[in-house]
């Protein structure tokens, strides 16, 4: 399999100069907000480093918090499955979806059904699956996963659903006006609420104590996605857990802050329990976060609440777009989960950050996000993922730099100059730095020469 | 105070002056300066490449020479970020843990040490753009960060601010990454030249007729983008500045 070729993903991108333009500054404008909003809150560290501290419990005791949570949601009438990986997840949606007879699906947004690509496998099989969320569905008709884990289609202009929606859903091309398409998705949505035979939603957090789910919007999809059909299905990565309803109330405080710099969502739902003569279903999901939870430099990433607030900040995922990591997840939180999934596919994301350490800065669950690309690095060189010519590289700057001998014969070469030093120096072809950079002029001595010549040798 | 001068591999090779202003300030403050002649690189361009094991013979050499010293002081935040959090790749024996604690980028060794507070002789009578590195800013700490909340503080720009005629200009992103980044500058080219090309054009737009910095790998990077956008912005960096420098 090759690897994901983000640079040349990135270029693409790049060419485009109103996306990128666009895409950079909406991001930029968000983070701004999310300045704004956590400068407000006096004790934004310390929630901080509580949200961290809850997760950090409940993932060390996640076993005991798991079979906690199955008890309480049983006892609350809903019906309890356990999936291996997405392959199990998809087939228990199916079963579940089939034993009713139940050939719509309405969803609220979800990550994890894209993780485990469950669209794709119910529609082969006969179920309509209709996105409701917004975003998620102008992705949907168009064909594409979503760009980022909060704002699905953010690296599209309203131009671009203008289109998207002439074409699927029979709008005036012309019309780009914002309310104009969200009211013709909420029209052409509404229809699918009232006639679907199953409803589905992700969840942002799962209680232990009270065997709730909590799933938080700001479109009131997931509500009617919920309380229309007759089945609900809720599909619940095993990282969501928190021990107490208690502990909700930080990550409430949270998530739409650090997420899109507004106070909360607009609405945070509980489901708790089925309505009477309905079924409520809960498909807790591992797909390798068990494997993942005992990685040691690696679970902490487990913490994520997927408020999307480290792709905001990222100067390299603004400049690139989500699609670029052809990846579930991108941005900062996807170059250290999507190596987990498939290390040769993915074994160049790690490499498409500057390491800058911002994204680490804004994690509302304090993840060392960049100190975890740093050491994903490192395991793709050891298992050998590293293309040739960086490798080839790495082990020549190794050695001409582990020798005084032979780095002074390398930059102190006579008439070495520009032809030579930044090959050198840069560890790759001349051409990559100066397609759009001049390169740096050598000078006519080192700081070496010219350190002997006036002071002298000690 | 003994003090060992770390001379990154490109101060050496590229930027002399940077290297020689960082020698004279601290000559001219008096203290007694060594520079081991075998020095070469801190290991840091493998290691964050994720070659940690082709960098263990350069950490190792570094080590050797900058052994025995009070302090090792260079001019490059990312390469005191390399020796001080991931100098890894060789056993911690007792001299690599003394020469990985003592060794400090020049900002945070005048600022927190020798406790500078006045360049007397500085004068710079232009208007700068001021760019901390990322690993100067986000990983030694030298000033506040825009993504934690808190009163603002700023070691450069507390020594620059005593040198007389200096201008500053505030660019809307004062701590977005320029793109750098070791080889993701060839690796990652275009979102590379993209964040440079950015970075460079919004101190410009903010009046700057120098971006200056503790860090000279990202003005290397960054002034190849200025002039190959035709920006009339130079680059400086603030070893120089302290120095007497007056552009």
């Amino acid at each position: 399999m090759k690897p994901i070729d983000h640079a040349e993903a990135s270029s693409k991108f790049i060419e485009a100069k109103d996306h990128l333009d666009f895409h950079d500054r909406r991001l930029w404008d968000l983070r701004k907000k999310r300045d704004r909003e956590t400068e407000s809150l006096p004790e934004w560290e310390e929630l901080r480093a509580l949200a961290s501290a809850i997760k950090e419990h409940t993932l060390t005791h996640l076993a005991d918090y798991l079979e906690q949570f199955e008890a309480n949601a049983i006892r609350n009438g809903a019906i309890v499955h356990w999936a291996r990986d997405a392959a199990e997840h998809n087939q228990t949606v199916c079963e579940i979806l089939g034993s009713h007879g139940a050939r719509t699906l309405v969803k609220a947004k979800s990550m994890l059904t894209d993780e485990c690509d469950m669209r794709p496998f119910l529609e082969t099989r006969g179920i309509e699956v209709i996105e409701t969320d917004l975003g998620e569905r102008i992705q949907q008709l168009d064909d594409e996963p979503p760009s980022h884990i909060v704002v699905p289609a953010v690296h599209k202009l309203r131009t671009d659903v203008a289109a998207v929606f002439s074409r699927t859903l029979g709008t005036d091309p012309g019309n780009s006006d914002v309310h104009y398409l969200a009211e013709s998705q909420r029209q052409t949505t509404r229809p699918h609420f009232l006639e679907a035979e199953a409803g589905m939603t992700g969840a942002n957090f799962a209680i232990a104590e009270t065997g709730s789910i909590v799933v938080c919007t700001n479109e009131g999809n997931a509500d009617l996605s919920v309380h229309l059909p007759k089945l609900y299905i809720a599909s619940v990565g095993i990282e969501k857990l928190l021990p107490r309803i208690e502990h909700l109330g930080v990550f409430v405080r949270m998530l739409s802050r650090n997420a899109l710099g507004s106070p909360i969502t607009q609405i945070t739902s509980h489901f708790r329990a089925p309505r009477p003569g309905t079924e409520m279903h809960i498909v807790l999901v591992d797909n390798g976060r068990s494997e993942r939870l005992g990685m040691a430099d690696f679970w902490y990433s487990l913490k994520c609440i997927r408020c999307g607030a480290c792709m905001n900040t990222c100067p390299v995922y603004r400049r690139s777009g989500g699609l670029s990591y052809g990846a579930t997840y991108s941005g900062p939180i996807g170059v250290i989960i999507d190596p987990t999934f498939n290390l040769r596919k993915y074994s160049a994301l790690p490499f498409a950050s500057t390491l800058n350490g911002s994204c680490t800065n804004v994690c509302p669950v304090k993840i060392n996000i960049h100190e975890q690309i740093y050491k994903w690095r490192q395991v793709i060189a050891e298992r050998q993922q590293l293309p040739f010519v960086k490798k080839e590289a790495m082990q020549i700057a190794g050695k001409v730099l582990s020798s005084p001998k032979l780095y002074r014969a390398a930059v102190e070469a006579a008439g070495a100059g520009a032809e030579y030093l930044p090959r050198f120096m840069l560890y790759n072809r001349l051409n990559p730095w100066g397609r759009q950079r001049e390169v740096p002029e050598a000078p006519a001595a080192t700081f070496r020469q010219w350190y002997v010549k006036n002071r002298g040798k000690r | 105070m003994r003090v060992a001068l770390f001379i990154p591999c490109y101060v050496d090779a590229f930027f002399p002056e940077v290297g020689i202003a960082t020698l004279e300030l601290l000559e001219r403050l008096g203290i007694e300066v060594a520079y081991p002649l075998d020095q070469t690189c801190c290991g840091q361009p493998m290691a964050n490449s994720g070659c940690e094991k082709d960098a263990a013979a350069t950490e190792a050499l570094f080590v050797r020479n900058f052994t025995g010293f009070d302090y090792v002081v260079g001019p490059s935040g990312s390469c005191v970020h390399h020796v001080r959090d991931h100098l890894t790749a060789i056993d911690q024996t007792p001299e690599v843990i003394a020469v990985r604690a003592r060794t400090y980028e020049l900002v945070e060794f005048l600022h927190d040490i020798v406790k500078v507070r006045d360049f007397p002789w500085a004068e710079f009578p232009h208007s700068v753009g001021l760019h901390i590195g990322c690993s100067t800013l986000r990983a030694l700490k030298t000033a506040k960060m825009s993504e934690i909340a808190g009163a603002a503080f700023s070691k450069p720009l507390q020594l620059l601010s005593t040198v007389r005629g200096i201008r500053f200009v505030t660019p809307d992103r004062p701590d977005e990454c320029c793109g750098f980044g070791g080889t993701f500058s060839v690796f990652e080219e275009p979102v590379s030249a993209k964040m440079g090309h950015d970075k460079v054009t919004d101190h410009h737009n903010a009046g700057a007729e120098y971006i200056v910095s503790p860090d000279m790998s990202c003005l290397m990077h960054q002034k190849g983008c200025a002039e190959r956008l035709g920006l009339p912005v130079k680059f400086i960096h603030i070893a120089q500045i302290l120095n007497g420098d007056r552009g």
